[in-house]
């Protein structure tokens, strides 16, 4: 017995010397669910394919658009975007990347059969693809169309020769998976592993490992406990229970960025008559929905600590917001801060608008969603009592809250949203009015609508001259702010783990991706 | 017939369940996506026809032996779950192995010297067994061996050597060091059972007429033990054991979440989580079979330990 065990612990140990040199084990919480590219717009799939495949436009760690398989972009015309291709790039296979296979990729993305969440949205605006030469691609669009690059970051790149009658079952074999990224795939097991090879042939900067073991272990506490015991090298959603314990762990270091995730309450603007979950103090509906009121919506805020959240709930692991964007993003709005805890004048607000001694009200939120869901509510819920809002709490699993938020059947409710780096992303999906002609709106469960800002933001989406862009979508975020259409509480950091040795680069899009962790010896 | 009739009520249970739940789409479809293609892929996964067409479409596949495709991997659902299927069974069988290497010897001894400390010591043991839950079992076992001795590996399945064209852990040193806490956690609950289960048989048959003649006799203690009373206390460990396979090989989610481990559980709780019910039902339907089927191997297990049972269907 004593004899396997020394041999098990000398593996180990050989297993973790040769990790610094040429094998690198990551730990994801998240699941990949397909290695097609174009098939589920799901974080953790878009992780993987940032691995194996490109983009025409790239992103960095601070989500700042890059150059990636196209070298320059630039709006010929009003609604004509002309790209310019980098050129000698080849798939894994050998294959030649051209204009082609740019026009190939557009085409099949909104013909992925059984995609439960297709790619379709950022290839819609495009009318039509003119292949101007071999690395001179054209897209035009029915409107002047601003967001086309940041679209066209989220479309990973295939082969026409490669991939024209490829299924969905072969990029998950594995056999399909042939792109221009940096990182081979060698196996899948879904749901368990996928294991990468260095594409030594790849165009940008070369990765730092031979080799890649991509786990997926979606219990927190068996992730950190993976990191501890050596058999991981990096993990991501650094569970906040065990910060402050890595924190003193010498063999650990933490790689930490504020994020583009806001989690914020959403309240019903839909109902002018009685809320569902909200009643005077004696249990009978109100005759009308006080979040109707601004004078409510602003107590509500007004009432939060969000302070006491981030530091005791969230362990540091969050910053308090006022709105949808971190400092130093585009269209994040300078002079918003979040707003500061006053009881008082919670309580004064809540007086003149003919609540002197508060209501009753349901918060509801998911527990298994977010870090910590289930206890910020509970805060909250404590907060608004203190104020004279007898809150009762009601947390619930993801899959049943979501149905019955999406239906509108709370009152007020917790949840959370991650943003591309633009204000329009935010704008359009959570606070715009819910218009199926549109296609805005479909995230925004609440049903706040303001016609005007709408205009406005339509306007906004159309201007190609981007300081001109981002002081119009400023001005309707502060409006949007001012109306107290949502109340923000915080954005989230992004963590990751590593052992030593092991130096990773934090990325505010949450990808955990093994061009973002080099080895120590590397610096 | 009665299994039919339990399979076609499971999937309409699943089917209701599943419908009450929540929307498959809500969950799967990316936060930005606009209301067209929403609509689009509410088409696409069949969800747009009303409940019982949905259930329809689904018999009539079912009856030529498609159980649909996973929304979420857009793979036959039975083929995810066969894929999965080795790992589970060799942990279910792990711990079963476990649980009789370590529960019938222990259960033996407490029989026979009942009154001895040792034998208290393992009986008050089976009690911890019985009633500490799996998940914080697994974690500290974790955190005991892996994280603060390192002698085994924390998660998942290690090295795989394959056998019949599936791949198996337990044919490599590698594999057998990553199946091992596992095993012995899923094992822990039917050690305590097995240990208790041989106990009191032993102490029953130890005063059995039979017994008291074979010692008269003059057959020797070993022989009594191991051919007189260890072959009549077998009998309702099987029992026991052939249903704990069952409830092992098809709910061991919580182990095999703590430890990654790749196999059934961990797939029926990510489906569960995102509402994909091709695989939720065609994995229920597959226990209901397999429940069926272990009930039959235990009926003939018995009629080969137990003469009694042959003679009573050849009386009848």
């Amino acid at each position: 017995m004593r004899i396997t065990t020394a041999i098990c612990a000398l593996g180990l140990m050989a297993g973790a010397a040769q990790a610094q040199t040429m094998t690198m084990t990551m730990a994801v919480g998240a699941p990949v669910t397909s290695l097609d590219p174009h098939f589920h717009q799901l974080s953790p799939n878009n992780a993987v394919a940032q691995m194996v495949f490109s983009r025409l436009v790239g992103t960095d760690a601070q989500s700042r658009r890059v150059p990636d398989l196209a070298e320059s972009w630039t709006a010929v015309a009003p609604t004509i975007w002309e790209f310019k291709l980098r050129r000698g790039v080849r798939f894994h296979n050998g294959s030649e990347f051209t204009a082609d296979d740019v026009a190939f990729t557009i085409a099949r993305v909104p013909n992925v059969p059984n995609s439960p969440s297709s790619f379709a949205g950022f290839v819609r605006p495009i009318t039509r693809v003119e292949v101007v030469d071999s690395h001179t691609i054209r897209f035009h669009t029915a409107t002047p169309y601003p967001l086309l690059p940041l679209d066209l970051s989220n479309v990973y790149m295939l082969d026409r020769e490669t991939h024209q009658n490829a299924t969905t079952e072969q990029f998950n074999a594995g056999t399909m998976a042939v792109g221009t990224g940096p990182f081979r795939v060698v196996s899948h097991a879904n749901g368990d592993r996928i294991v990468f090879d260095r594409n030594d042939n790849f165009y940008g900067e070369a990765p730092g490992f031979a080799r890649v073991n991509y786990r997926m272990i979606t219990n927190d506490s068996a992730r950190t406990a993976a990191l501890l015991a050596g058999d991981v090298d990096v993990i991501d959603q650094v569970p906040t229970a065990d910060l402050a314990r890595l924190r003193g762990d010498a063999r650990v270091s933490l790689a930490e960025v504020l994020g583009l995730r806001i989690i914020y309450l959403s309240m019903d603007h839909e109902r002018t008559g009685p809320s569902p979950f909200i009643t005077d103090n004696d249990g009978r509906p109100l005759a009308q929905n006080p979040m109707k009121d601004i004078r409510v919506r602003r107590a509500l805020s007004m009432a939060i600590d969000r302070n006491a959240i981030t530091s005791r709930v969230m362990e540091g692991s969050a910053v308090p917001s006022g709105q949808f964007l971190p400092p130093g993003v585009f269209s994040h709005v300078p002079g918003i801060e979040a707003p500061a805890f006053d009881a008082e004048g919670a309580r004064r607000l809540l007086a003149e608008a003919g609540f002197p001694n508060g209501f009753r009200i349901t918060l509801h939120g998911p527990n298994d969603r977010y870090p910590n869901d289930g206890r910020i509510i509970q805060a909250i819920g404590q907060m608004w009592a203190r104020v004279g809002v007898r809150t009762a709490v009601e947390a619930q699993t993801w899959t049943t809250f979501v149905a019955r938020a999406g239906r509108q059947e709370f009152s007020a409710f917790l949840i959370g949203w991650g943003s591309n780096p633009d204000g329009s992303h935010p704008l359009r999906n959570l606070t715009s009015c819910f218009s199926r002609e549109r296609g805005w709106g479909n995230s925004n469960r609440g049903r706040y609508c303001n016609e005007a800002l709408d205009n406005q933001l339509i306007t906004a989406m159309q201007e190609l001259d981007e300081s001109r862009r981002e002081r119009q979508l400023i001005d309707i975020q502060r409006a949007v702010f001012a109306d107290q259409a949502i109340i923000p509480l915080h954005i989230q950091t992004n963590i990751w783990a590593s052992r030593r040795g092991f130096v990773v680069t934090p990325r505010v899009d949450e990808s955990t991706i093994a061009q973002s962790v080099r080895p120590a010896t590397m610096r | 017939m009665q299994s039919g009739f339990v399979l076609v009520a499971m999937s309409l249970l699943v089917f209701l369940g599943v419908y009450a739940v929540g929307d498959p789409i809500e969950i799967l479809i990316s936060p930005d996506a606009d209301q067209e293609e929403k609509e689009r892929a509410i088409r696409a996964l069949g969800l747009d026809l009303p409940l019982w067409q949905q259930y329809l479409v689904f018999v009539s596949r079912a009856l030529q032996g498609d159980l649909g495709r996973s929304f979420v991997f857009n793979e036959p659902a039975i083929q995810l779950i066969l894929q999965r299927m080795p790992a589970t069974l060799e942990l279910a069988f792990g711990s079963m192995i476990i649980a009789i290497i370590i529960g019938l010897p222990l259960g033996l001894y407490a029989g026979l010297k009942p009154d001895t400390v040792a034998s208290k010591t393992i009986m008050a043991s089976s009690i911890l067994g019985f009633s500490l839950p799996t998940f914080w079992v697994g974690l500290m076992l974790i955190m005991v061996f892996a994280v603060q001795l390192g002698w085994l590996p924390s998660t998942g399945r290690g090295d795989t050597a394959v056998l019949f064209g599936i791949p198996w852990s337990f044919l490599t040193p590698d594999g057998l060091s990553h199946i091992l806490m596992p095993a012995f956690n899923l094992a822990l609950f039917k050690i305590s059972l097995v240990i208790r289960l041989t106990r009191a048989g032993v102490r029953e048959t130890m005063l059995m007429d039979y017994v008291k003649f074979a010692r008269a006799k003059g057959l020797s203690p070993t022989r009594v033990t191991f051919v007189h009373v260890f072959k009549n206390i077998l009998i309702p460990v099987v029992t026991v054991l052939g249903l704990e396979l069952g409830g092992t090989i098809a709910f061991s989610v919580v182990t095999e979440t703590v430890f990654a481990w790749p196999g059934m559980g961990k797939l029926i709780i990510d489906s569960i989580n995102v509402l994909d019910r091709p695989v939720i039902v065609a994995y229920l339907l597959m226990i209901v079979v397999m429940f069926i089927v272990i009930n039959l191997i235990v009926d003939i297990v018995y009629t080969l330990l137990d003469p009694r049972v042959r003679l009573e269907t050849k009386g009848t």
